[in-house]
């Protein structure tokens, strides 16, 4: 909140600040990338004091579904101040202000994210103040972005973001905690410099017009300045390691021809490992069952026939070498439909036949009659033969 | 008139002003006017009349035609929910898996995929309004049993194959490892002894952090026989 400013917090002579600084100067930043394991982008930003930690997430699959936007990823901001950010201990519970600045902040960010690449998905920025002096959300804001293009989002420009204020009237760049509090008012802006557009832009205070406008002005100068360490950060993060081997000659990687052919070739060496049996045994094991008994097969291989007789019928009354032809095509398909199933219930007695054996003397009840003769003993036997000569007398 | 204002292979990152004038431009580059402008942080390609950006990092977006590796994450009646390190779930339907008539009354699906089966499939369709779609019914594809799956940046893939696979090639012949990469960024290695698996690993690491520089198939050369 803009006070009333009636607290001297430029010196007259000097024209500093009580920190140091000239009315049109940053606080020393620093931004660091790549911060976190876990997250797919991460930034850490000093800006004087601030130390305000951004990590990124996604796009990934959004819950609940129905937030989803059908053309488009959600742009999601949470930021959260640390209960030690702050001299006075903050609340934990959040507070009308941080939901303020999630959304200011993910409103930005949506002006230069090209959420259409990525439909139905989720972008979620998380933001954490691990100390608080003055322009958190503007710092945020930078290390936000910066964060987005650590991840691989894909965005028009970067934004920066520094605030201006209002100070014993006199218009300086980039306030800390004190004159924030004490100053007569402050301008937020984030600025992407390369697109020259503005995308956040919030003001508290009263400024007259010459004022705001000389305000933004110096904003957009030290966005400008922000600008340049964002895109260092960024940079160093692969320069360090091409520079521990620069000078070394030039190599290709594999082109898009290149890829499909390889990645062809380890299909063809991967059909070793790959468990196709499986699969078949799988869908297999449906058939087994239906045709342990053998009925079915025979049902099915009469209708077939019936088929067949019809339409010998039809096509005879019509060309008697055509039917001729096709009846013969259609008794080879019930032949060779026969040796199919006939083989399958081969296999199956086999089978059966193994997991007998395995089973050792114990019989199963529902084995067809020529594997139980096989392990049946002779005793029994020969009491059926004794049954079947009582049932013939 | 027509400026470009990068070196062939240079960083760079969102906002950088490219070029002006008419070029073709492929990913990582949007346009304004006559400027072309980065949209990721990546490599910058000069190709004459045609530049783009070859991004560094980000998620996999699956394309059709491609081969991936899925993690089986759910199995429905007739249906597979496989996780391909995207975005989007990819789905694998029965008719798209086996080739004979898959009855979900008879047969059960979790006897062909389980939950936590890792399987070769390749992307048949994908249009961004539906979750991509999934096959195993080529020759080679399905369940990959044994050996260890490792998850690097997709888009280092391509460096990972090199020219002409001539970086994988050494890989395997110099680990007697069998590989298998997958575009979404999930290589399977399997080989017969486990120091084995674990230096191509190692080796595909190495490619993962210093993708972006140059002789790197001879450096990694180097690893290798040094490590033996």
């Amino acid at each position: 909140m803009a006070g009333d400013g009636s607290v001297k917090l430029i010196d007259e002579k000097t024209g500093k600040r009580t920190d140091g600084r000239k009315f049109n100067e940053l606080r020393p930043t620093k931004i660091e990338v790549g911060v976190l394991n876990n997250a797919d982008g991460s930034a850490l930003i000093y800006m004087g004091n601030n130390k305000i930690l951004a990590a990124v997430y996604g796009p990934r699959e959004l819950h609940p579904k129905h937030l989803a936007l059908p053309d488009r990823a959600l742009v999601q901001c949470y930021y959260r101040m640390s209960t030690f950010s702050v001299a006075e201990r903050k609340s934990p519970a959040p507070s009308r202000r941080e939901r303020e600045i999630s959304k200011v902040i993910s409103d930005a960010l949506n002006s230069v994210i090209l959420t259409k690449d990525f439909p139905r998905t989720t972008i979620d920025i998380y933001i954490q103040v691990l100390q608080a002096d003055g322009g958190t959300r503007c710092a945020s804001l930078t290390a936000a972005c910066t964060a987005l293009a650590d991840a691989g989002i894909p965005m028009r420009g970067i934004i920066s973001g520094v605030a201006a204020g209002l100070v014993n009237d006199t218009v300086v760049l980039d306030l800390h905690d004190i004159e924030d509090q004490k100053g007569s008012g402050d301008i937020p802006i984030g600025y992407s410099a390369t697109l020259d557009e503005i995308s956040l832009l919030q003001l508290d205070g009263v400024f007259t017009i010459e004022q705001f406008e000389e305000a933004v002005k110096l904003a957009i100068e030290g966005a400008k300045q922000i600008y340049e360490i964002q895109k260092e950060a960024l940079r160093e993060k692969y320069a360090q390691i091409r520079a521990e081997f620069a000078g070394e000659p030039e190599e290709e990687e594999a082109e898009e021809e290149d890829t499909m052919e390889i990645v062809s070739q380890s299909l063809a060496e991967s059909e070793a490992s790959v468990d196709e049996t499986a699969i078949d045994e799988a869908v297999a094991s449906e058939e087994t069952e239906e045709k342990k008994t053998g009925e079915k097969t025979t049902i099915e291989i009469e209708e077939v026939s019936e088929v067949e007789e019809v339409s010998e019928v039809e096509e005879v009354s019509e060309v008697e070498e055509v039917s001729e032809v096709e009846t013969d095509e259609h008794q080879d398909l019930v032949s060779d439909i026969a040796e199919e199933l006939n083989e399958e219930l081969d296999e199956d007695e086999k089978e059966l036949e193994k997991e007998l054996n395995s089973l050792g003397t114990e019989k199963p009840e529902e084995n067809d009659d020529t594997t139980t003769t096989n392990t049946t003993e002779s005793e029994d036997d020969e009491t059926e033969h004794e049954e079947i000569n009582d049932l013939e007398e | 008139m027509n400026e470009i204002f990068f070196e062939n292979h240079a960083i760079v990152v969102p906002g950088d002003k490219l070029a002006t004038g008419h070029f073709k431009y492929g990913s990582g580059v949007v346009r304004q006017d006559n400027n072309y402008y980065a949209t990721v942080v990546g490599l910058f390609r000069d190709r004459g009349d045609y530049i783009s950006v070859k991004s560094l990092k980000g998620k996999y977006l699956p394309r059709a035609g491609d081969l991936v590796i899925g993690l089986v994450i759910d199995v429905g009646l007739t249906n597979w929910i496989l996780d391909i390190g995207s975005p989007y779930v990819g789905v694998l339907t029965s008719m798209n898996a086996v080739t004979k008539r898959f009855d979900p009354i008879m047969a059960d699906a979790r006897k062909i995929f389980d939950v936590g089966d890792i399987v070769l499939a390749k992307i048949i369709a994908f249009d961004r309004t539906k979750d991509p779609n999934l096959s195993t019914k080529e020759r080679g594809l399905g369940k990959l049993k044994g050996g260890r799956v490792i998850e690097i940046e997709a888009a280092h893939i391509p460096r990972v194959i090199g020219k002409k696979g001539s970086m994988i090639n050494m890989i395997k012949r110099l680990t007697r490892c069998q590989i298998i990469t997958g575009q979404n960024g999930r290589i399977w290695v399997q080989g017969k002894k486990i120091q084995d698996e674990l230096r191509a690993i190692e080796a595909i690491k190495k490619i993962e952090r210093e993708a972006h520089t140059q002789n790197l198939t001879n450096r990694i050369n180097e690893f290798l026989n040094s490590k033996r």
